[in-house]
C-alpha cells in the first residue's frame, strides 16, 4: 500500500486531494437534488474512515464496529429528544460516549488472535443491539427513537428538508476529522500502527507497547464512529435499532474493501460507490442487490483486494508506463 | 420448580445436540485448515430447505429425507470446496472472512428468491409429534428423537475418528499437517472428505432443526454466532470440546429464555464475550 502511494508524485497527489474536496464542496450545485443521499454517503464514508483505523492500520478484523456508531447515534438522539438540541455539543458528547465505550471494550478486543477478535467484536455488537431492543424506554425499541428536535446549526442554519444544512454540516465535520486523521496516520503513532499490522512480533521486540497502541487506535476509531453515528441521527432526526445491526458492521467492512484499505481515501470513495450502487440496484430489487454484493465480495477476494483506489493507481501506473514507452 | 428444571434441561440438551451437529464441521475447517468459514450456516440452511421440500411438497418419507439432506449438503460442500474454499486456505483471515460473508449473502439472496423471506412451516411425522410423561415431566417426543440421533451420531463420529485408519489420518493432519504429509497422508484429500462430511452434518442438523431453530433465509447469519461460539469455546482439537460447549450453550440459552425472557439472547452474547476473554484457547484444550 505504501508502494502504491509513492506512485503518484507529491504535487499530483496534492492536486488530486484538493480536487477531491473541491468536488465535494461543489456538490451543492453539482447534485442539488441528491443532497440527502450525499450526506448519507459522507457519513458512511466517515464511518468507513474510522473502520480503516481498526482494519487498515491496526489490522484488527472486526465485525462489530456498528456498536460505536450506534452509541454515538443514540447519545445524540436521546440528548436532542430531551431538549438538548444543539448539534455541535451533541456531537461532542456522542464522541465522548462512543470513545469511553471504545476504550473500555478495547481491552477485550486487543487480546487474542484474529478469530477471537472477530468473535469478541461481533459479540459486543450483538450485545448492544440486543440491549437497544430491550430498553424501549430509552431507545424506542423497534419503533425507533422519534421526536428529536434539532436546534439550528451555530444558531443560524436550520435543518431544511432539502438537506442543504445536513450536507454542509456532514461535509464540514468529515473534512475536519479527515485532516486530523491524515495528520495522525503520518505521525509516528500512525507509522507504529502500520508496523503492528505488518509484524506485531517485531514491533514488540523493538520495544513498542503493542497493547497500548492498539487500545489507543481502537478508542480513536470508536470516537470517529460515534461522531458518524451522531451525524446520522442529527441530520435524519431519527434513530432506529439498525444503527447497531450486524448488517451495518458488515456493510462498513464492504465499503472499506470496495474503496481500499489503509489508503485514507478508501473509505470515502468506497462509500460513494457502495451507496450509489445500492441506491439504484436495491431500488430495482433488494434480493438481486444482496446476491450481487456477495458475488462481488468473492470476486474482490479472488482477483485483487486493493479496491477502487488500488485499481485507479494501477491504471495510472500503466498510463505512466505507456507514456514512457511512447517517448522511446 | 424441579419439573420445569428437568424440562428445561431436556430441551436444552436437545438444542445443544443440534448445535453440535451443525458446528462440528466448522471445528474441522478451523482446526485442520485454520480457515474462518462464516458461510457454514448456509449448509445447515440448505439441509433445512431440502427437508422442507422433500417432506412438504414431494411427500417423501422421513427416513429418506434426513439422509437426503445430508447427501445434498455434503455434495454442495464438496463442490464449493473445489470452486472456492481451496483457493483461500493460504490467504489472510480477512480474505476468508470477506469471501465467506459474500457467500453467505449469496445464499441468503438465493433462498429468499426461491422460498420467500418467511419462516418455513414444517409438520413432523405423526410418530414423532406429541408428548410423553416420564417422572412427572412432559417430554416432547421430537426432542427426545433429536437427543437419540445426536448421541448415536456422536458415538459413530468418535468411533470413526478413533478406531478407523481414516480417523487416524484426520487426527494426524490436525496435529501436524506437514509431518502427516511427510508420512504419505494426503492431507488435501483428507481435508476434502472431512469438509464434505462436516457440511453434510450441518445439513442434517439443519433438517432436524427446522422445528427447533426455525428456518428462514437469514438462518446462516442468525446462528453463525452460536456455531462459532461452540467451536471457539470447545476448541478445535477434540470432538469432546465442541460437544460439551454445544450442550452447555444449549442448556444456558434455553434456561435463559425460559426463566428470564426479558433478557433473552443477551445472556448468550455476554457469556460468549466473557468466556472468550477468560479462556481464549477454549474450555477443553488438549495441550
Amino acid at each position: 500500500m505504501s508502494t502504491a502511494r509513492s506512485e503518484l508524485a507529491p504535487v499530483q497527489r496534492r492536486i488530486a486531494e484538493i480536487g477531491f474536496w473541491v468536488v465535494l464542496a461543489a456538490g451543492f450545485w453539482l447534485w442539488p437534488a441528491y443532497l440527502a443521499l450525499w450526506s448519507q454517503i459522507l457519513i458512511a464514508g466517515l464511518f468507513a474512515l474510522s473502520y480503516d483505523v481498526v482494519l487498515g492500520y491496526a489490522g484488527i478484523v472486526s465485525l462489530g464496529h456498528a456498536a460505536y456508531f450506534g452509541i454515538g447515534a443514540y447519545t445524540a438522539g436521546v440528548l436532542s429528544k430531551h431538549g438538548w438540541g444543539e448539534p455541535l455539543s451533541g456531537l461532542l458528547l456522542a464522541a465522548l460516549g462512543a470513545g469511553v465505550t471504545g476504550f473500555l471494550t478495547s481491552f477485550l478486543v486487543v487480546r487474542g488472535k484474529d478469530l477471537t477478535r472477530l468473535m469478541v467484536t461481533t459479540g459486543i455488537g450483538l450485545l448492544l443491539y440486543e440491549l437497544a431492543n430491550r430498553l424501549p424506554d430509552i431507545t424506542g425499541g423497534n419503533d425507533g427513537l422519534i421526536g428529536m428536535e434539532m436546534s439550528p446549526l451555530l444558531g443560524m442554519f436550520h435543518f431544511d428538508m432539502y438537506g442543504r444544512t445536513a450536507y454542509g454540516y456532514s461535509l464540514a465535520v468529515t473534512f475536519v476529522l479527515f485532516l486530523v486523521m491524515r495528520r495522525l496516520v503520518h505521525s509516528p503513532f500512525g507509522l507504529s500502527l502500520r508496523g503492528l499490522r505488518d509484524n506485531p512480533g517485531r514491533m514488540l521486540v523493538l520495544g513498542y507497547p503493542v497493547h497500548r497502541r492498539l487500545i489507543g487506535a481502537y478508542t480513536f476509531a470508536a470516537v470517529y464512529a460515534g461522531i458518524a453515528g451522531a451525524l446520522l441521527a442529527q441530520t435524519t432526526q431519527f434513530v432506529g435499532t439498525e444503527v447497531l445491526s450486524f448488517d451495518r458492521s458488515a456493510d462498513v467492512m464492504v465499503i472499506l474493501i470496495v474503496g481500499g484499505t489503509g489508503m485514507l481515501y478508501g473509505g470515502l470513495v468506497g462509500a460513494a460507490v457502495f451507496m450509489i450502487a445500492q441506491h439504484y440496484l436495491s431500488d430495482i430489487n433488494a434480493v438481486y442487490w444482496q446476491f450481487w454484493l456477495g458475488a462481488f465480495l468473492i470476486a474482490v477476494v479472488m482477483f485483487g483486494r486493493d479496491g477502487v483506489l488500488g485499481a485507479c493507481l494501477r491504471l495510472s501506473r500503466a498510463w505512466a508506463r505507456y507514456k514512457v514507452a511512447a517517448k522511446i | 420448580m424441579i419439573t420445569s428444571l428437568l424440562g428445561v434441561l431436556f430441551d436444552g440438551l436437545a438444542y445443544g445436540m443440534l448445535l453440535f451437529l451443525i458446528s462440528v464441521g466448522l471445528s474441522v475447517t478451523l482446526g485442520l485448515m485454520n480457515f474462518i468459514n462464516l458461510a457454514h450456516g448456509a449448509f445447515g440452511m440448505l439441509g433445512g430447505y431440502v427437508c422442507v421440500i422433500a417432506l412438504q411438497y414431494w411427500g417423501l418419507p422421513y427416513s429418506l429425507v434426513l439422509p437426503a439432506a445430508f447427501v445434498v449438503s455434503a455434495a454442495a460442500g464438496l463442490l464449493l470446496e473445489q470452486l472456492l474454499y481451496r483457493h483461500l486456505y493460504r490467504r489472510s483471515h480477512l480474505d476468508q472472512v470477506l469471501a465467506t460473508i459474500g457467500l453467505t449473502f449469496m445464499a441468503i439472496a438465493t433462498a429468499t428468491y426461491f422460498f420467500g423471506p418467511l419462516q418455513q412451516p414444517l409438520q413432523v411425522p405423526k410418530f414423532l409429534s406429541g408428548q410423553i410423561s416420564a417422572l412427572g415431566v412432559d417430554l416432547n417426543i421430537y426432542r427426545g428423537f433429536l437427543l437419540a440421533v445426536g448421541v448415536a451420531l456422536t458415538v459413530a463420529l468418535t468411533l470413526a475418528l478413533e478406531r478407523t485408519r481414516f480417523g487416524a489420518s484426520v487426527r494426524a493432519a490436525v496435529d501436524k499437517p506437514r509431518v502427516a504429509e511427510g508420512l504419505g497422508i494426503r492431507v488435501g484429500l483428507v481435508f476434502q472428505i472431512t469438509f464434505a462430511v462436516g457440511c453434510g452434518l450441518a445439513g442434517l442438523g439443519g433438517a432436524l432443526g427446522v422445528q427447533v431453530l426455525g428456518l428462514d433465509p437469514l438462518f446462516p447469519l442468525k446462528f453463525i454466532v452460536y456455531f462459532l461460539l461452540v467451536v471457539a469455546v470447545g476448541g478445535t482439537s477434540t470432538l469432546k470440546g465442541p460437544l460439551y460447549a454445544a450442550l452447555l450453550l444449549g442448556v444456558i440459552d434455553v434456561a435463559g429464555k425460559y426463566y428470564v425472557p426479558e433478557i433473552g439472547a443477551f445472556i448468550i452474547y455476554a457469556m460468549m464475550v466473557i468466556l472468550l476473554v477468560v479462556r481464549p484457547q477454549g474450555l477443553v484444550s488438549r495441550r
